[in-house]
């Protein structure tokens, strides 16, 4: 009897589970997020969403939603699985009284799974700053946008930087550059652009793949010692950043010869190796840690009155990163609200809100992000909108930017835009947007 | 009580050896198959709670479908022949990436294959996978037990490692990640909407619980069954090892590579090989474990313990409104379905299938089991 009344109260509590939230007011805009904040990758999973909860909040608190459209958010723990991401994606994206707005799953192996998904339910994907790189072609891909910037621009802006810090792109001939690289999707991303310029200034590139989740690249950086290249790429996510740096350490690599793209460049991928980071580089989506005018507002909106999510990770470069993903976000669904009015829009209103998405100079600065991002704009043919980024330096207590912006060098990679995007529209037997017809 | 066979009489031997002999085991399959094929398409059609929206059968109840064929699949491995294997992420692998292959044209050499139709190329890919499966289970024929698990965690991390260097196997995509067919079409019909996602998952698993369910009560499951218990027995009755152990894992792997191949295509849409990683293995491994060693009901039980109880755990907090963080609940649900699990083993080693078994005895004759 005991097991039974076990069982039906087992059975309650599941039944209770499918009735979801209580009835939603009617001018509330859902946002959905998907975060981890456990497994191998939270300590840099949590800042992020930190940074994105807290903008929200943000604009819920100062300016009362939206033009009066509350933001109502909800968090789902993924822990960086494909499957469980794409379970938190069906759980999410009808509530509210319009659906998801938009979803920024901040994982590779998630946004593949979901590009095949979004189409149906018409809810556009942000990615910022990861993804499928071939996404920026808008006429392939109407709803996914890898916003400010796609693993090919971070892959020829790293090598753009070595090349200023050789005296010139032609002292890159015969020069040795090896990338130690997450092998998942996310880590072979970058590997095409590497190839397209190493073939083009006559460098030898040399991918070293390390296992998910990378705890374990002994062998990785023994090789590194016999073959001394003269730069390490570095694309690696949660601990395996940590463990790379103390790897190179003990081999002996110099530290400022490694460039990490911006995912092994926040605080949580130097400060568990100690002084053994110092020198260490990594490309900056732009921003780097810091405080702005942004965080004046979060201050006095957020952080005084206690609703601030975050800890330790305030103003961090990943909790700076969720803010921007947020806002970018948020400006989406206010200029999709120009054209469909001032009430909670569905996913496909918004999409057109990204698709004509321009943040100008005065705007950025309007918003508290200047110094923080470059002024960027979205359109039919183009949805990433951005194509610099800059160079930053672990000191041994914070991050110093070293560099100025570096353009990504479009006569590369727009090609491969080109070709990669193609090759998938005829996989998926898509007829590509005539963008000339788009309003 | 409810659970009598009096007055059952068997008249003949086709009644004798039916697969439910009990009236009430057939009235409970009958109903269970009549709510999934005709309640919850119904249901979802005109949107009644709790179908509302598509949550519960694309979140749910697809996966659930699919993990369980996968289970059925390692049931018949570990739990009718006795043969431990942590492969089982590697074989569902190896469906999903032939049924991958065969779906958009192999050519090796002088070999052309056009592109086939969705549903041959699933079926391929499970044959794929049972020849695999053959492959890997010659090593079974010495070894035994926590060394052959040994043997088939090689598996594992071979096709693993297979998936992500080759890139033949992903038709050199950049990334290495690959994507089904869209829309997905079975018999000149697209399948689009997340109902007739389900169903075909339910024909397919309904087709292949029943096969499994006639193989394992055969001549061949009776073969396998023997082997589990003491195999050198078994050898001495006349039953040829490497003809049970092999056709074992034939069907096995066949099993799970239709698994893997529907996992990838219906779910997923777009899978890395960190989809079949060794975490899957030993996810259907508890599954077979949790549900029952040797039961098909038990893989059914198993999968849903272990796939739908955390996901409905991760909802209660906020659906009560409760405010906790999310990584507190996911901790939690961490906690507690391992707790459960510790707890179910000590109570039931057997799993739910004995649980089931012993349910129905005290039903008989309440509350004595016999």
């Amino acid at each position: 009897m005991k097991k039974l009344t076990l069982a039906l109260a087992a059975f309650a509590i599941g039944a209770t589970g499918m009735v979801g939230p209580a009835i939603a007011q009617q001018n509330e805009q859902f946002v959905p997020a998907l975060v981890y904040r456990t497994g191998p990758y939270a300590p840099n999973g949590i800042p992020f969403a930190d940074g994105v909860a807290d903008y929200w909040t943000l604009i819920n608190e100062r300016d009362g939603g939206i033009n009066g459209v509350k933001l109502v958010m909800e968090e789902c723990e993924t822990g960086y699985a494909t499957d469980k991401g794409v379970e938190c994606y069906e759980r999410l994206k009808g509530k509210g009284p319009t659906g998801a707005a938009y979803f920024s799953p901040l994982s590779t192996g998630i946004t593949f799974a979901l590009t095949e998904k979004v189409p149906g339910d018409k809810i556009p994907l942000l990615t910022m700053g990861y993804g499928r790189s071939e996404s920026r072609n808008g006429a392939v891909f109407p709803w996914n946008f890898v916003a400010v910037g796609s693993y090919w621009t971070a892959a020829d802006v790293a090598i753009q930087h070595i090349a200023k810090e050789l005296g010139g792109m032609d002292k890159l001939k015969d020069k040795k550059i090896s990338l130690v690289y997450h092998d998942s999707p996310y880590g072979k991303e970058p590997i095409p652009a590497l190839e397209a310029r190493a073939a083009k200034n006559g460098f030898t590139f040399k991918a070293i793949p390390v296992t998910h989740p990378g705890v374990e690249q002994k062998s990785q950086w023994l090789a590194i010692r016999q073959d001394r290249p003269d730069y390490v790429l570095l694309w690696g996510w949660g601990v395996m950043n940590s463990t790379s740096i103390k790897e190179a350490a003990a081999v002996g690599y110099p530290r400022d010869k490694m460039i990490g793209v911006w995912w092994s460049g926040a605080e949580p991928d130097v400060t568990p190796a100690g002084d053994q980071s110092t020198g260490y580089k990594a490309l900056m989506l732009q921003h780097g840690a810091g405080k702005f005018k942004v965080h004046e507002d979060l201050d006095k909106n957020v952080v005084s009155k206690g609703k601030s999510v975050a800890k330790d990770t305030y103003a961090q470069v990943l909790y700076n990163r969720g803010l921007i993903n947020s806002m970018i976000g948020v400006e989406a669904i206010r200029t999709a609200q120009k054209k469909y009015g001032n009430k909670p829009l569905t996913g496909e209103q918004i999409r057109w809100g990204f698709e004509n998405l321009n943040l100008t100079e005065a705007r950025i600065k309007e918003l508290g992000f200047e110094g923080m991002l470059q002024p960027m704009r979205f359109s039919c043919e183009d949805h990433q909108g951005a194509d610099v980024a800059r160079v930053q330096q672990w000191d041994g207590k914070a991050w110093k930017t070293i560099s100025d912006y570096y353009k990504a060098d479009l006569s590369i990679l727009d090609p491969m835009v080109k070709e990669q995007s193609a090759k998938y529209a005829t996989e998926k037997k898509i007829t590509p947007r005539d963008c000339s017809k788009e309003s | 009580m409810l659970y009598r066979e009096v007055g059952q009489f068997k008249t003949s031997y086709a009644q004798d050896m039916a697969i439910f002999p009990i009236r009430q085991d057939r009235i409970a399959l009958w109903l269970t198959l009549a709510i999934a094929f005709i309640v919850v398409p119904l249901l979802d059609i005109f949107q009644i709670w709790p179908f509302k929206g598509e949550y519960l059968i694309r979140a749910i109840l697809i996966p659930f479908l699919i993990l369980a064929l996968a289970a059925i699949g390692l049931n018949i491995l570990t739990g009718y022949c006795g043969q431990l294997s942590l492969g089982s992420g590697a074989f569902m692998a190896i469906g999903a990436y032939s049924a991958y292959k065969f779906v958009t044209g192999v050519s090796i050499m002088a070999l052309h294959i056009p592109p086939l139709p969705v549903f041959i190329s699933i079926i391929l890919g499970g044959f794929m996978a049972a020849f695999v499966g053959i492959l890997f289970g010659i090593p079974s024929l010495r070894i035994k037990g926590l060394y052959l698990a040994v043997a088939t965690l090689a598996a594992q991390f071979f096709f693993d490692w297979l998936f992500i260097r080759v890139k033949w196997f992903t038709n050199y995509t950049s990334s290495g990640s690959v994507a089904a067919p869209d829309p997905l079409i079975f018999f000149g019909y697209p399948v689009t909407r997340p109902v007739e996602k389900y169903l075909v998952c339910l024909i397919v698993v309904t087709a292949f619980a029943l096969l499994a369910k006639n193989l394992v009560r055969g001549n061949i499951g009776r073969q396998w069954q023997a082997t589990r218990d003491q195999d050198i027995a078994a050898e001495l009755m006349g039953i040829r090892p490497l003809y049970a152990k092999l056709s074992a894992f034939a069907v096995s792997s066949f099993f799970m590579g239709v698994a893997g191949a529907l996992w990838a295509f219906v779910y997923l849409g777009a899978w890395e090989p960190l989809a079949f990683n060794i975490d899957r293995s030993f996810q259907i491994l508890f599954m077979v474990i949790i549900g029952g060693l040797g039961s098909i009901l038990g893989s059914f039980l198993g999968a849903a313990f272990i796939l739908v109880l955390p996901i409905l755990l991760d909802q209660v907090p906020h659906a009560l409104g409760i405010p906790i963080t999310v990584e507190t609940v996911s901790l939690l649900v961490f906690l507690i379905v391992g707790a459960l699990i510790c707890w179910l083993l000590i109570v039931e080693p057997h799993g739910f299938a004995r649980l089931w078994g012993t349910a129905k005895e005290k039903l008989r004759l309440w509350p004595y089991p016999y």
